[in-house]
């Protein structure tokens, strides 16, 4: 079972902006939606699928009559800011049912401007694992850092090794005219910022930005005479972890999962990929998905890190457009992975672009690590 | 009460499925629930047996001992109350009986806690509804 190389992406879209308080989200949204359509060369007209998240319980209903959509098919997964990921997937699966053929994927957030506190606000879902866990003062950040500080004590994982992350990122983000943050850091630059809850800096935190993206995918046929070059899904899937009754490992993440299973589906080892986009909420879990994923073995994720692995001309590139670390971080990262993945396989990056870039693998986790998140992982590949 | 002398937290919801837990709390008793059925335990507290979905169940009275899995010194969140205890110990502690629980660790300064460190509970009965299970050096 598979999508066979009948399902394509078929437009992207980043929204420039990091900063945009005289825009409102739905307006970001429909601003990247006009940007991938027009990627595409297909119109608003033509969709029939439509996708999003992060806009509210029924938000999708009001994000289709804001762009006066009358989709087939409509789903508005939310699983964190792994979301956008899972829904390439789920919209690969409609194309090849035949449940829609031009699905369009939206995402937008003023986080920055209306000063929301993503990582460190203490938010407060109300379900019931929620009160036996809030009222200690789980952060976001916190959750991330529960599972930093158990890695450190099982692997000898250290605070250099996540540095070297944020480094590395950061030096991807300087070769990205719209990253948020491009000025070079050090590995002391990390380590001597503010902790901001241990074992973790300010520096392994990605940062708090507004943006927006937007997706559009189709069936192999109907992009055959589309305006750009459409990159292929090859596979997908997704898993979420959790407490586990109490008994979970905190090394163990949900990409464990989900990453075998896209591979498989892809029909690609670990030596096929050209470049990975990892998503980077804290360098902790840059590292943990690493391993999870199987690019190298648990507790190896810091060595596997360090000496330019992970950079532009390293073995495994990896958030070539700067990341949440450094470029843009809205809130939910997931759908910028797959924009920068499509845009390295179509060889679209100028100077981060990465060598003969054939398989790109995208893992977005969402969530709170140490807590409950899901994992969504896609394979594309070059067409 | 002042307004500046309220518990301005988060507070636990008290529910149909987790009143025997905050009731036990409030009598300085820790308990974990385990299954009649296929005798897996399961913190947090659940009406059904996630593992057979059989809802015969068996409160479990804890030793209220255990070790530090892992933790975290928060210096940072912005929610009301935490914001004025700064920082504060987010922790992880197994139980003797085998489960994982959030928790604060108390009664030490913030940089004394260590992972593998033993840890006794110490109830906290913040509001006279809620008694916190929270933890401290042995």
């Amino acid at each position: 079972m598979g999508f066979n190389r009948q399902v394509v992406i078929a437009g992207v879209y980043e929204h420039p902006t990091r900063w945009a308080p005289d825009k409102t989200m739905f307006q970001i949204h429909a601003e990247s939606a006009r940007g991938a359509l027009q990627d595409a060369g297909l119109s608003i007209k033509d969709v029939d699928g439509y996708f999003t998240s992060g806009v509210g319980p029924i938000g999708v209903l009001s994000m289709a009559e804001h762009l006066n959509l009358q989709p087939r098919y409509l789903d508005s997964t939310s699983i964190g800011g792994s979301s956008f990921v899972a829904h390439v997937t789920h919209a690969a699966a409609a194309i090849a049912a035949g449940l829609c053929e031009v699905a369009l994927i939206t995402y937008g957030s003023t986080a920055s401007s209306e000063r929301f506190a993503v990582g460190t606000g203490g938010g407060f879902a109300g379900d019931p694992p929620d009160h036996f866990e809030a009222a200690f003062g789980p952060t976001v950040l916190g959750s991330y850092a529960l599972v930093a500080q158990r890695h450190m004590h099982e692997f000898g994982t250290t605070s250099e090794q996540l540095a070297e992350i944020a480094v590395t990122i950061r030096r991807h983000a300087s070769l990205n005219p719209v990253a948020k943050f491009r000025d070079p850091i050090t590995l002391e630059d990390v380590l001597a910022s503010r902790i901001v809850s241990s074992p973790l800096h300010l520096l392994d935190c990605c940062i708090i930005s507004d943006g927006g993206g937007a997706i559009v995918v189709t069936s192999a046929g109907r992009a055959r005479d589309l305006a750009k070059r459409p990159v292929y899904v090859l596979g997908g899937s997704e898993a979420c972890c959790h407490t586990s009754m109490g008994m979970r490992d905190l090394t163990d993440m949900a990409a464990r999962q989900s990453g075998p299973r896209a591979m498989a589906m892809a029909g690609v080892t670990h030596a096929d990929v050209d470049m990975c986009m990892i998503y980077d909420s804290f360098t902790i879990t840059v590292l943990e998905t690493l391993e999870n994923l199987g690019f190298c073995k648990k507790g190896e994720g810091g060595a596997f890190v360090q000496n330019g692995r992970i950079g532009l001309g390293g073995e495994l590139p990896i958030n070539t457009d700067g990341g949440g670390l450094s470029s843009n971080h809205p809130g939910m990262r997931g759908i910028f992975l797959v924009i920068e993945a499509t845009k390295q396989l179509r060889g679209e990056c100028g100077s981060r672009q990465v060598k003969d870039c054939e398989i790109a693998l995208c893992h977005g986790t969402g969530g709170t690590l140490g807590l409950r998140h899901s994992g969504a992982t896609l394979v594309l590949g070059k067409g | 009460m002042p307004e500046d002398k309220k518990y301005k937290k988060a507070l636990p919801r008290i529910d149909e499925e987790s009143k025997g837990f905050w009731e036990a709390c409030q009598r300085h008793e820790l308990y974990v629930q385990q299954c009649r059925a296929c005798g897996a335990r399961r913190y947090y507290p659940r009406a059904l047996c996630p593992a057979c979905l059989s809802d015969d169940t068996e409160w479990v009275l804890s030793s209220g001992r255990g070790t530090v899995y892992t933790y975290t010194v928060t210096y940072q969140n912005q929610a009301a109350g935490f914001r004025d205890e700064l920082p504060y110990v987010l922790a992880y502690v197994e139980l003797a009986e085998g489960v994982r629980l959030l928790t604060n660790i108390v009664g030490c300064a913030p940089e004394d806690v260590k992972i593998g460190m033993p840890v006794q509970v110490s109830f906290d009965a913040v509001t006279p509804e809620v008694t916190l299970p929270k933890f401290k050096p042995v």
